[in-house]
């Protein structure tokens, strides 16, 4: 439980901070909070010339509203910090925050540091798929937006460059009458999930019952090699009345397409069963939230 | 003034330190000159070693040697102390571990090599640039596989990777009784293997003093007496006398701090190598998991025999016991004498036949923990009450209550030898009383009206269920010549020791040979010896743990050390009142016979304003200006007390489960305990213990379970996969009580700290259970994640 020697350095500055890891060679990792990177340290599963502490960079930190009625969260802003700001008006937000780790993992914790790890059992990123968030990346050559469904791209990977430093994680505002929800199941000794499912469902208008739903997104988490969306899951939805049945068939295709993954916790047939019930669960939710 | 104090919930002596951080662990001591040491274990489970070159380890900055096996040649390997069968002359084919392993290791976590450097991170840096040539070889780890013809083989002396094969009961009996049984229920039962996870981590120091010649020892263990005993007298060739060990404060053991372990005689031999220097060594959690014992891990097949009507009139199991790659200290008693005995449970089942085949496989070790063959034995007789009713249609409360021994019993032996030791040395149950215990906890519970929650919850999407587990336990382990050397072979005898020193102030220094992980003896033995002898708590220190200074003990296990060395405390109390009560005679010019003890006040009979207090009289017997003729000065008594009979606890333990439809989830809804654990010292104390119990006994139902890959690798290698429960998974438990003192011992009192972990296990399968009996469901296997509970559910749910 002794990490190999490493050097530390903690900028002042974003700007200092993306210098730190612009050479080439030496391998270098941001650390943030330090919940994931440390552990692996520690149990020498990762070795790092230099460790480049961005968490107390105050550039970095917090949520604020955007234009649009969004939000922008800072990604150093720790899970704690988000269960006390505004972002848990997003009910699946609510919903996922409150069941990540302990109490002391969500002090340290970040939203930035939770999907740069891109552990494909994290719960964030099938809340963040169901947003439709935007990673907001910044390098000495300056920011770039990574749409998430295009960021997480295998276990442990992203579409971050090792120049780069997530910044901020772009929200978009919900539409009018929107509902969304979270659920899993919890591998009991990490809390990590063995399947969890965001949805978000929106519709242009009307009354619930007789309303057509236009916008169906279904993030799912703990089931493939990395947190995808339910494609068809949503197609099958879209532009229907999501009636409990029609919930019930689509969820059906909550994993397909994708390779499930199995582990001493959760076999393949069951992570895919789960996908399938969890889908269901969190698109009914979403939908008697849905105004 | 007598003081009330027997019996108190008075608050722990322990906690202000703990809490504040302030406790004092093998890891907080310092030493001058303190090196570091770090092991190089196996990353297989099964390989011949070629060759191990620690050259370029030894120029790593900071280290100052490098070994390995060959390097503590001259150490015996450990001492199996529990061989099963005892004096009967069964065989058993011992493996036990050396320092280091030397040409072949066999399981993944096998000590190899070992660096001693100026910090501990130097160490650890230099682990890394040990090589080790290993020839891997094939490996085992199911302990029945083990057995079977073409299994790896891990032992030359060991064919088929059996240890022993031991037997108990009636055979004969046994099997007449199976073949006029009406009904028979057969069931292949899963104890699934555990780790211990105590909150500290083993680890020791050694230091070898050259100007004394001798050594000593920090180490964070249940036995530090025994542990001296142990490593001088087997091991390391040191005299007795030339050894002191202490254990400090220890965070917690769970039955894994009871044993010899090769770095605590690895830490002796490096000190000396090292001219002196003391060597720490500290256990990193990953270790623990692989290199400190686990504990279950049993495969057994039951069968049970009865009549149409209920009534219990066989029990015969045969078990696999898996212990690992090589054996630990009493490796081979568990699974044997502290399984077979108690498997007739509260019931007076007439004949049982119990054979246990110890295996050697390519895993961890296994021993002793939390219950020790206890909780193993409930589980299989707990489970096969429920299949009985199941199979019978009848209804678990009642066919226990039908097959419990009635109050008018005891004491009480079993007609077909079960509590026999090899030398004939037979135990009886002292006492029991068990059917009020099962009512209490069945009203509390709601059992009868539990139909209506079961609709409801019906309605909701769940199962409902309920269950019950009728405990017995024998713990307060002893006596003698019942476990010792010629009984089940115990390698030792089972008294306890306390010493009473009364100082010239009046304040009382209490020593003892038993110890605590946790236990909270500096309390409850404080209270024992303040009630006799009429002083207050806060005057009483008691002190153990620390061979020099305190009179020998065989240490903390099998919940014995209130009911044995509660009772030496009690006993060197006593006779402390007895010489007091003697010297007050000689005081007040009075004849002992009319010397009235109130509490601490010794006054003559009908005068009462002749009195001297115990603070008085202790201070005119130590300064012995004045003792009468042939007295010796100082108040200072010590008693060695051999037990004559365990204790016997029991009680019935009910939980109440909702299981999810869909995911097989289980929510643990309420927990129900009604324990009868006699007289209480603390009743804080006891409530504490049962608590623990429950969550660890709960935690292998539901959580816990180590998992070995078909290569030996640990796959629950960390608490990132192997599930330690948290408080907050728990309802509040509901606790209630009966009181049946053992007559075993003066205090009445019995022993508390396993009876939680062996009662709830079968309480909870047996609740999932019959939440999914309408679905025609017998048995699972623990634990019950939702994955094994979905795939019960769906095998059998019939699609509507």
């Amino acid at each position: 439980m002794i990490p190999a020697a490493f050097a530390y350095k903690r900028p002042k500055t974003l700007d200092e901070a993306l210098g730190l890891i612009a050479g080439d060679g030496a391998e270098v990792k941001v650390l943030a909070g330090g919940q994931s990177i440390l552990p692996l340290l520690k149990l020498r599963l990762g070795s790092v010339d230099q460790l480049v502490d961005i968490g107390r960079l105050e550039e970095l930190r917090g949520v604020r509203r955007t234009d649009d009625g969004g939000f922008a969260i800072g990604a150093a802003t720790t899970y704690t910090e988000l269960l006390d700001s505004p972002v848990v008006e997003l009910a699946c937000m609510a919903d996922a925050l409150p069941t990540i780790a302990d109490v002391q993992v969500r002090n340290r914790g970040t939203i930035g540091g939770s999907i740069a790890h891109a552990d494909p059992a994290s719960d964030l990123p099938a809340v963040l798929l169901a947003l439709e968030a935007t990673v907001v990346a910044r390098s000495q050559k300056g920011d770039r937006s990574i749409p998430i469904t295009s960021f997480f791209s295998g276990p442990f990977q992203t579409a971050l460059a090792d120049n780069e430093i997530i910044t901020e994680i772009r929200l978009p505002a919900p539409s009018e009458g929107y509902g969304s929800a979270y659920v899993n199941i919890e591998q009991p000794a990490s809390g990590y999930a063995i399947a969890g499912v965001a949805a978000v469902l929106g519709h242009s208008g009307g009354v619930m019952g007789s309303t057509i739903i236009e916008d169906v997104r279904v993030g799912v988490t703990g089931v493939a090699d990395h947190a995808y969306r339910a494609s068809a899951v949503e197609n099958a939805l879209r532009g229907t009345d999501c009636s409990r049945d029609r919930i019930a068939r689509a969820s059906e295709q909550a994993a397909q397409g994708v390779e499930v993954n199995g582990d001493i916790h959760a076999d393949r047939e069951y992570r895919t069963a789960m996908a399938q019930v969890l889908a269901r669960r969190a698109i009914e939710a979403a939908r008697a939230r849905s105004a | 003034m007598a003081v009330d104090v027997l019996g108190a919930p008075v608050k722990r002596k322990e906690d202000p330190r703990f809490i504040r951080g302030e406790g004092n662990y093998v890891d907080d001591i310092k030493l001058p000159g303190m090196v570091y040491a770090a092991v190089l274990r196996s990353p297989y489970a099964h390989a011949n070693i070629r060759t191990v070159d620690t050259s370029r380890a030894k120029g790593m900055p900071g280290v100052v040697g490098v070994y390995t096996g060959q390097d503590f040649m001259d150490y015996n390997p450990l001492p199996n102390a529990w061989p099963a069968g005892g004096a009967a002359g069964l065989q058993n084919n011992n493996n036990m571990p050396r320092v280091l392993a030397t040409d072949s290791v066999k399981w993944t976590g096998e000590g190899v090599a070992v660096v001693v450097a100026e910090s501990v991170e130097q160490a650890a840096d230099a682990l890394n640039e040990i090589h080790v040539d290993y020839e891997p070889l094939p490996a085992v780890v199911d302990a029945e596989k083990a057995t079977q013809p073409g299994a790896p083989q891990l032992h030359e002396n060991a064919p088929n990777n059996i240890v022993f094969t031991w037997t108990l009961g009636n055979k004969d009996g046994t099997d007449e009784a199976f073949a006029k049984a009406e009904v028979v229920v057969r069931q292949r039962i899963i104890n699934q293997r555990l780790i211990p996870n105590a909150m500290e981590t083993r680890g020791d120091i050694g230091w070898y003093n050259p100007g004394n010649d001798d050594y000593t020892e920090w180490m964070s263990s249940q036995t530090p007496h025994i542990q001296r005993l142990l490593l001088t007298a087997f091991v390391t060739g040191i005299p007795e006398h030339k050894l002191r060990v202490i254990a400090p404060d220890v965070g917690g053991a769970f039955g894994s701090k009871i044993y010899c372990y090769a770095d605590m005689a690895m830490v002796l031999s490096l000190s000396k190598k090292l001219g002196g220097r003391p060597v720490k060594w500290i256990e990193t959690r990953r270790e623990n998991y692989n290199a400190t014992t686990h504990g279950r891990d049993h495969i057994t097949d039951l069968e049970l025999a009865s009549t149409r009507e209920g009534t219990v009139t066989a029990l015969r199991v045969k078990t696999y016991a898996n212990l690992g790659g090589r054996l630990s200290t009493i490796a081979a008693g568990t699974p044997t004498t502290l399984y077979g005995h108690i498997l007739s449970g509260p019931y007076g089942i007439p004949n049982v036949w119990c054979e246990v085949i110890g295996v050697y496989t390519n895993t961890a070790f296994v021993d002793a923990y939390r219950g020790a063959g206890r909780p193993e034995a409930t589980y299989v007789l707990e489970r096969g009450m429920d299949l009985l009713a199941a199979e019978l249609e009848m209804d678990p409360a009642a066919i226990r209550r039908k097959n419990f021994l009635p109050p008018d019993v005891f004491p009480w032996k079993h007609p077909g030898g079960l509590f026999r030791a090899p030398n004939g040395a037979e135990l009886a149950i002292d006492s029991g009383n068990y059917t009020p215990a099962l009512d209490k906890a069945l009203t509390m519970a709601g059992y009868y009206e539990i139909g209506k929650a079961k609709e409801e919850a019906r309605r909701r999407g769940k199962y409902l269920g309920i269950g019950i587990s009728s405990y017995l336990e024998v713990c307060g382990v002893a006596p003698s010549k019942w476990i010792g050397a010629v009984g089940e072979g115990w390698g030792a005898a089972m008294w306890e020791s306390a010493n009473i020193k009364v100082h010239l102030t009046g304040k009382v220094v209490v020593t003892m040979g038993t110890s605590s992980h946790g236990q909270s003896h500096e309390t409850t033995m404080a209270q024992i010896v303040a009630d006799r002898l009429g002083v207050p708590l806060d005057d009483v220190v008691v002190q153990h743990s620390d061979t020099q200074g305190t009179p020998f003990g065989y240490g903390t296990y099998g919940s014995r050390s209130a009911a044995v060395g509660g009772t030496a405390a009690f006993k060197a109390a006593e006779k402390v009142r007895d010489k007091a009560r003697r010297m007050a005679a000689h005081m007040l010019e009075a004849a002992v016979d009319d010397i009235v003890v109130d509490g601490g006040n010794y006054s003559v009979r009908g005068s009462a304003d002749k009195k001297k207090t115990i603070q008085e009289i202790a201070f005119a017997l130590d300064l012995g200006f004045d003792v009468p003729e042939g007295m010796e000065p100082f108040l200072d008594e010590t008693a060695y007390y051999d037990a004559p009979n365990c204790t016997f606890p029991f009680g019935t333990h009910v939980a109440i489960v909702e299981v999810d439809r869909e995911t097989g989830a289980v929510d643990l809804k309420r927990y129900i305990a009604v324990d009868d654990v006699g007289k209480k010292i603390n009743p804080l104390v006891v409530d504490g213990q049962i608590h623990g119990g429950i969550a660890q006994g709960v935690g292998q139902a539901l959580w816990e379970g180590a998992v070995y890959g078909e290569d030996g690798q640990l796959l629950s290698g960390s608490m990132l996969d192997y599930a330690v429960p948290r408080a907050g998974w728990f309802p509040n438990f509901e606790l209630d009580e009966t009181v049946t003192p053992s007559p075993v011992n003066p205090l009445g009192v019995k022993g508390v700290g396993e009876t939680g972990t062996i009662a709830s296990p079968p309480a909870v399968v047996n609740a999932v259970v019959d939440a999914l009996a309408p679905l025609g469901v017998k048995h699972i296997d623990m634990p019950l994640t939702p994955q094994a509970v979905w795939r019960e559910m769906r095998a059998r749910e019939v699609k509507a």
